[in-house]
């Protein structure tokens, strides 16, 4: 693990460049959620040359469904859902100016070069530590898709939420240097 | 005979299934804990302290460790000398499953295939169910997430590949899975039977305590290699390299056909919850 960094979103071109993997970021700020159904929708309005329900350009989405909020809370556990399971929408959005993605698991090579392509960084949240991950956000509202329950689109504000950068915007992969690092085979 | 009202197996499973989606075994503690002292990475031993932590709040707070609270699966032996009244098995089962993610505050999961709507209520319940000699029923309450369950495989091997391949296929499943099934993993094996019964056997397996090793010592000691091997791949906790890949490796095997080797493979994630009860 390199660096601790903190980071508000919206982010910019620069926010994202100066980030390598391996570094602990701290988010805070707005980040929106989404999971495979919101994103087959937010990707057919765009081929349909709609507007989105929400401005993605500068925004992290996390990929996660959370479980439903206990009275008095603001959401329930909501931990990172597997990722490639967006790779087919993943660019399309960093088009748009998307800067974040935050998830678990692989990512596919065409996701890792419009990262490069479009200045974005997926970042890890720590999968099944949903109780945790839950302390720093303060804030959850559905904007978008309430038919599709857990996946719905929220708009969640959050406090030094924690992530690991993943896929930084020079290609680098964790998932490869790491098992890397320590394979013994 | 004894008889055995309907509501009192509803109300088994829901509370299995809030109780088990808030806890996970002592086991599975002391893996994390092992984890935590020997991984020679410091971002492992980082997410590691932060899983202890999670389960810690999840203790505290009630509330599920993971927020994927699984489809419910239910293990269930029947004594024979058991006769229920007041209501069906199957929907005695489902109504606990219904009023345990509703009361519970746990995720539905549960979807159409094709429409992938949500059915709303996390049912039906996957119920496996052995008629076994006596009077109780135990009741084994597994909320089984979507990472890792998309990682696990069937597979027919030629049975003249004998443990080698078993061994061989096992390792490349969890190699090509990498971070996807939230390592460190706890993997089922099933070995022998047919299609279906070798996929039910891992699963099964999955209830097994960390550090709890097959009775025969050929099976056992191709659990302690295979999860040698895994651990030697380098993946580490959520896949950001270090030495804890898997924390166990549970083989269950069962006589299968002579032109088969049937070979089950169910992946958990390191949030592995289950609970049983008996009435």
């Amino acid at each position: 693990m390199s660096n601790k960094i903190e980071l508000t979103t919206p982010l910019s071109d620069e926010d994202v460049e100066k980030l390598n993997i391996g570094d602990k970021v701290y988010l805070n700020g707005t980040i929106y959620t989404g999971r495979d159904a919101a994103h087959k929708r937010l990707v057919d309005l765009v081929s349909e040359g709609k507007e989105l329900p929400f401005d993605v350009k500068g925004q992290v989405i996390y990929y996660v469904g959370p479980a439903p909020a206990k009275p008095g809370k603001p959401i329930g556990s909501a931990g990172p859902t597997t990722s490639y399971r967006m790779d087919a929408y993943a660019p399309t959005l960093m088009e748009l100016g998307m800067k974040g993605m935050i998830g678990k698991g692989n990512r596919a090579p065409e996701v890792i070069e419009a990262m490069k392509k479009y200045k974005a960084v997926y970042l890890g949240a720590t999968g099944g530590a949903g109780a945790l991950i839950a302390k720093s956000i303060k804030k959850a509202e559905i904007i978008a898709y309430e038919d599709l329950g857990p996946e719905a689109i929220r708009k969640l504000e959050v406090e030094n939420f924690p992530v690991v950068v993943v896929n930084d915007t020079k290609g680098n992969d964790l998932y490869v240097e790491g098992a890397k690092k320590y394979s013994k085979e | 005979m004894r008889e055995v009202n309907a509501d009192e197996i509803t109300k088994v499973v829901r509370g299995l299934f809030i109780e088990s989606n808030c806890t996970i075994g002592d086991d599975l503690l002391a893996a994390y804990d092992k984890g935590i002292e020997t991984d020679e990475s410091p971002i492992a031993k980082e997410v590691l302290m932060e899983l202890k932590e999670n389960v810690r709040i999840a203790q505290e707070e009630h509330s599920p460790i993971c927020q994927d609270t699984g489809l419910a699966v239910v293990f269930v032996e029947l004594g024979q000398d058991v006769h229920i009244v007041g209501g069906d098995f199957t929907d005695a089962i489902n109504e606990g499953v219904r009023q345990g993610y509703k009361d519970g505050y746990l995720r539905k999961s549960s979807c159409d295939p094709f429409t992938r709507k949500n059915v709303g209520d996390n049912t039906p319940a996957i119920i496996h169910l052995e008629i076994v000699p006596g009077e109780k029923i135990k009741i084994m309450a597994v909320p089984k997430g979507g990472g890792a369950e998309n990682m696990s495989r069937v597979m027919m091997l030629t049975p003249s590949v004998g443990m080698e391949g078993v061994k061989d296929f096992i390792v490349n499943r969890l190699k090509e899975s990498g971070s996807n099934p939230c390592p460190p993993t706890i993997i089922g094996v099933g070995i022998g039977g047919t299609f279906e019964r070798t996929a039910i056997l891992a699963k099964k397996a999955l209830l097994r305590k960390v550090g709890v090793r097959n009775p025969d010592p050929f099976i056992a000691d191709a659990e302690r290699e295979v999860l040698e091997r895994i651990n030697k791949l380098g993946i580490g906790p959520m896949g950001y390299g270090g030495t804890t890949s898997c924390f166990d490796v549970f083989f269950e095997v069962e006589p299968c056909h002579i032109a088969s080797l049937p070979l089950g493979v169910n992946v958990q994630c390191h949030a592995s919850r289950h609970m049983e009860a008996t009435i």
